[in-house]
């Protein structure tokens, strides 16, 4: 490992964070220590999908020893939400999904509160319920939200009151009725998702202290504390400055520890029991049900293209299953609209995006944000497309898709990006177009091709703040209220500000935790833009820490600050070769000439960015100058073999390119590719099931499988391409998410090459892979 | 509920314990000890995060009571490094960068150790089969992987 580590922007430097993680150091919410005086939360949760709180009776409950206080929908009657203000903390007069949240006891130990929990009898009016995305927009289906049309919703997102729908997206471009007779093919179809979870391996905790002076902190996981800071404290009228979030290290995010979920009711429960921190974690079950899951889709998608492979039209409808309640699920439509082609130049489109209520938990962010959702099927036409006009499906990918300056569906001009570079490279890396022998008699082999694209799904506005200060030895600390998941974060922030500075990056330490009373602002830790967001801020800041050293040296020197240089922590002239070291100067300044006074003092830099150009896109038509801030794209190539006796898929190979601009660190990115090709890969065979009365079947590790060891590749081929973003600190662009959004229809294309099989519904389970094969023999 | 005292050596210091019957093995180590790098993610045996040694054998924590480990010899992941110096485990983990939100590292470490204790030269078909009870959401097991294979070249554990 090298100790000193000159100019460290584009070098794979060891992650700022690893010792303490190998040493089992590192501190997660679960680890703080609160002392004697910690109480313990539980959540009383609907035991039905749909139904009218008759009455709550706590009174046996409060009567069992060590129970402090029992808190209902009564006591917290504002509702929280991110862009759509729908949800109660605590359900009022309606449970609306089989886990939601009914009343919430705080006793004095873990079992006491269990038992309380038990003792609390809840009255139901059972009403019917609604399951299907689909169906739930149908007129006659159960209304889960009459009062939609009173709910506060931000000016970007268009619910439809006395409907379900809670967000209707519309892209029109083009004529798409006058294209389809120009079509020499088009291929239609409809595909589903289920809903799925996150599953980070740290289930939520959060603990929270409400003082009598009316300073409230909460102590949590969280990827998003300012928004939960800003939330939480709207929901329960708690001055901003007054409200405190602090959030060590997450034990995984993937968008599930985003926006607001359980942490709210600790702070309503803290309320309750002033001067007691409460302490509320998730049981792995709750984990799947109570928090938030990834939203069901269901996608109806038609695509055409002429005779030489030039798309030409494309109409669909995406109508994603919200789940009772929307954290981000409306703007998660939304984005799936705005992108809704994929990345592919498309003249004609008519796209429609729905979120839709249903009676399950709720549907929110997950790693891709709407993009894996819907580039299972986009992908999978694309393939089908280029095989009834006799392409190579990789070819039909270069031909179409989406390059730099181009006019996108929404009228945006696409900012520079190398898609085909992607795709030249993934596809080499598998032997594109080489037919390769299974392992074994009874078993296919296939290779298949997906390419994606996605956009950080966000308001036009959010912004990122850094804060650089210096120690005496000249040692760093940077402040940003930016989470590190493990995706990296913090080892990029301190390679960028190592390298504005022009100091080692071993001389970097990034404050942790993420503390909303002393780091500066962030909006989330979300839609990977982090690297990009963050770090131009940080890069800002560092250039301020910067511009003030040299002003200082230079009036010492009576020079001109544009003819010093810092590097490797030395302050240099061109002009005069003179050196001074930043150790002291940083803190206590320079003295004047015969100690005649000082210039100079500790040196603190700020730097904020926010991006100040995205548009608001018409209603109607969904055309805007500018929909968001860029895009980042890839392709991933996957060879695989099936199983014809089980159904059993198995991935030999991922090759994995992304475009990130600028590979501030090569080999994390590396690790971001390997892992979300296996997220993606596992993400393809997983599914939450229910029973007809919306009960969930599988919350546990058991029935619920996430790629083990065992499961992965036998090689998985990560890269990149490096085309820089216009306004990407050195170029780079985010790549935490997009590593997961092509693998299950790159995968569904492959079984295709093998099997002659098409999969329109995940999960791709081995019984239904073997299903279909036995229908096709017996066909 | 009954209480028990217990004798155990954690990282190699013998300690007497008063623990309840019903306390679990990560409860003592957590909640007791303050021992926090052994994490809990499952409470059910499913995750592997709490992987511990007793008497050198990787262990669900969550799913043995404290009292069973009354006379056993426990080793966690504050023992691996216990004066700061890595193991050659650890300093491969670090190497091949092994870790990404590091919350199942500790449990991974525990039993990757546990193999490299019994069988020093494991193939890769081995140390998957070793870290099979280990859920890892963010690493893909790749480097992780690689990290085992490199400390066994480098002299075990």
């Amino acid at each position: 490992m090298a100790e000193f580590t000159s100019d460290p922007v584009g070098k794979s430097v060891p992650r700022i964070d690893i010792y303490e993680k190998v040493t089992g150091s590192a501190t997660f919410a679960d680890d703080m220590q609160f002392g004697p005086g910690l109480y313990y939360g539980r959540l009383v949760r609907s035991p039905h999908a749909h139904a009218l709180i008759r009455h709550i009776d706590a009174t046996r409950a409060l009567q069992l020893p060590g129970v402090k206080a029992i808190v209902t929908g009564a006591d917290v009657p504002k509702n929280i939400g991110l862009y759509l203000i729908d949800r109660p903390i605590f359900a009022r007069e309606r449970a609306r999904y089989v886990g939601e949240p009914v009343a919430g006891v705080v006793a004095i130990s873990e079992e006491i509160s269990h038992q309380a929990a038990q003792l609390i009898q809840v009255e139901y009016e059972e009403l019917p319920a609604v399951f299907d995305p689909v169906e739930a927009t149908r007129p006659g289906a159960p209304l889960l939200h009459p009062d939609l049309g009173a709910y506060k919703v931000a000016n970007f997102i268009f619910p439809e009151p006395g409907s379900n729908i809670s967000e209707h997206f519309k892209l029109r471009r083009g004529n798409v009725d006058t294209a389809w007779a120009q079509c020499a093919a088009i291929v239609e179809g409809t595909f589903r998702l289920p809903q799925i979870q996150h599953v980070p391996i740290e289930p939520h905790v959060a603990v929270s202290l409400w003082e009598a002076s009316g300073q409230v902190t909460l102590w949590t996981c969280s990827q998003s504390p300012f928004a939960q800071r800003d939330l939480i404290a709207q929901s329960l009228d708690i001055p901003h400055g007054n409200l405190r979030v602090v959030s060590p290290y997450v034990g995984g995010g993937f968008g599930g520890k985003a926006g607001v979920s359980m942490e709210v009711c600790a702070v309503s429960m803290a309320r309750a029991v002033k001067g007691h921190p409460v302490k509320l974690r998730m049981t792995r079950e709750e984990e799947f049900i109570g928090t938030t899951v990834r939203q069901s889709l269901v996608a109806h998608t038609k695509i055409g293209c002429d005779s030489a492979g030039n798309l030409l039209a494309m109409e669909t409808q995406y109508y994603f299953g919200g789940g009772a309640y929307n954290d981000y699920g409306v703007n998660i439509a939304r984005a799936a609209g705005y992108s809704c082609t994929g990345p592919y130049l498309i003249p004609n489109v008519k796209g429609d995006s729905y979120c839709v209520y249903t009676n399950q938990p709720i549907g929110s962010a997950m790693r891709g944000f709407g993009m894996p959702e819907i580039h299972w099927g986009i992908e999978q036409i694309m393939d089908q497309l280029a095989e009834e006009i006799g392409m190579d499906p990789a070819d039909f990918r270069r031909r179409n898709c989406v390059k730099s300056g181009q006019s996108i569906l929404t009228g945006m001009q696409m900012p520079p990006i190398d898609l085909v570079a992607c795709i030249d490279k993934a596809t080499e890396a598998i032997d594109w177009g080489k037919r390769e022998l299974a392992s074994a008699p009874h078993k296919r082999r296939g290779k298949g091709i997906a390419v994606m694209w996605k956009a950080p799904a966000m308001p036009p506005n959010p912004g990122s703040a850094a804060i650089v200060r210096f120690n005496e030895d000249a040692t760093v600390n940077v402040s940003i209220g930016a989470q590190d998941l493990g995706q990296g974060a913090f080892t990029v922030v301190a390679q960028m500000a190592a390298q504005a500075l022009g100091v080692p990056y071993e001389w970097v330490r990034v404050s942790v935790p993420v503390d909303t009373k002393y780091s500066p602002y962030e909006w989330q830790t979300v839609a990977s833009r982090i690297t990009w967001s963050t770090g131009n801020a940080v890069k800002a800041a560092a250039e301020d820490a910067r511009r003030q050293i040299l002003e200082i040296v230079a009036g010492h020197w009576g020079e001109n600050p544009q003819d010093l240089e810092i590097k490797d922590g030395v302050v240099f002239s061109y002009r005069t070769e003179e050196e001074l070291p930043l150790k002291g100067m940083v803190i206590y300044g320079l003295p004047n000439e015969n100690f005649e006074g000082w210039k100079g003092g500790p040196i603190v830099g700020q730097g904020r960015f926010m991006p100040t150009y995205v548009t608001n896109l018409d209603f109607e038509t969904g055309q805007g100058t500018r929909a968001v801030v860029h895009y980042t794209v890839g392709a991933q190539a996957i060879d695989l073999e099936v199983d014809t006796e089980t159904g059993e898929v198995t991935v030999l190979r991922i090759a994995s390119v992304y475009d990130v601009g600028k590979a501030i660190n090569p080999d994390l990115i590396l690790t971001q590719i390997e892992g979300g090709a296996v997220h993606g890969m596992s993400s393809a065979f997983e599914a939450l099931h229910y029973d007809r009365q919306g009960r969930p079947l599988n919350p546990n590790l058991v029935d619920y499988r996430i790629a083990a060891a065992t499961d992965i590749p036998l090689e998985i081929h990560g890269d990149f391409v490096e085309t820089p973003l216009e306004d990407g600190p050195w170029g780079a662009r985010g790549v935490g998410e997009h590593v997961m959004v092509p693998t299950a229809p790159a995968m569904a294309n492959a079984i295709y090459d093998a099997l002659g099989i098409r999969f329109s519904d995940l999960p791709l389970s081995a019984e239904k892979v073997f299903r279909a094969l036995q229908e096709k023999q017996e066909g | 509920m009954t209480h028990h005292t217990i004798t155990v050596t954690i990282n190699g210091a013998r300690e007497r314990l008063d623990v309840p019957s019903n306390m679990t093995l990560l409860q003592m180590l957590r909640d007791k000890l303050a021992l926090t790098g052994t994490k809990n993610g499952c409470e059910a045996g499913e995750c592997g995060a709490c992987t511990v040694l007793v008497n050198g054998e990787p262990v669900n924590s969550c799913m043995m009571l404290a009292v069973e480990a009354d006379g056993c010899e426990i080793l966690t992941v504050e023992g691996l490094a216990p004066e700061g110096r890595l193991s050659p485990l650890q300093q491969a983990f670090v190497e091949h960068n092994a870790v990404q939100c590091g919350f199942c590292t500790p449990g991974m470490l525990m039993s990757a150790h546990a193999l490299l204790q019994r069988n020093p030269r494991p193939t890769e078909e081995q140390i998957k089969q070793a870290l099979v009870g280990n859920l890892c959401r963010c690493t893909g097991y790749v480097r992780i992987i690689r990290a085992v294979q490199a400390a066994a070249e480098e002299g075990g554990a």
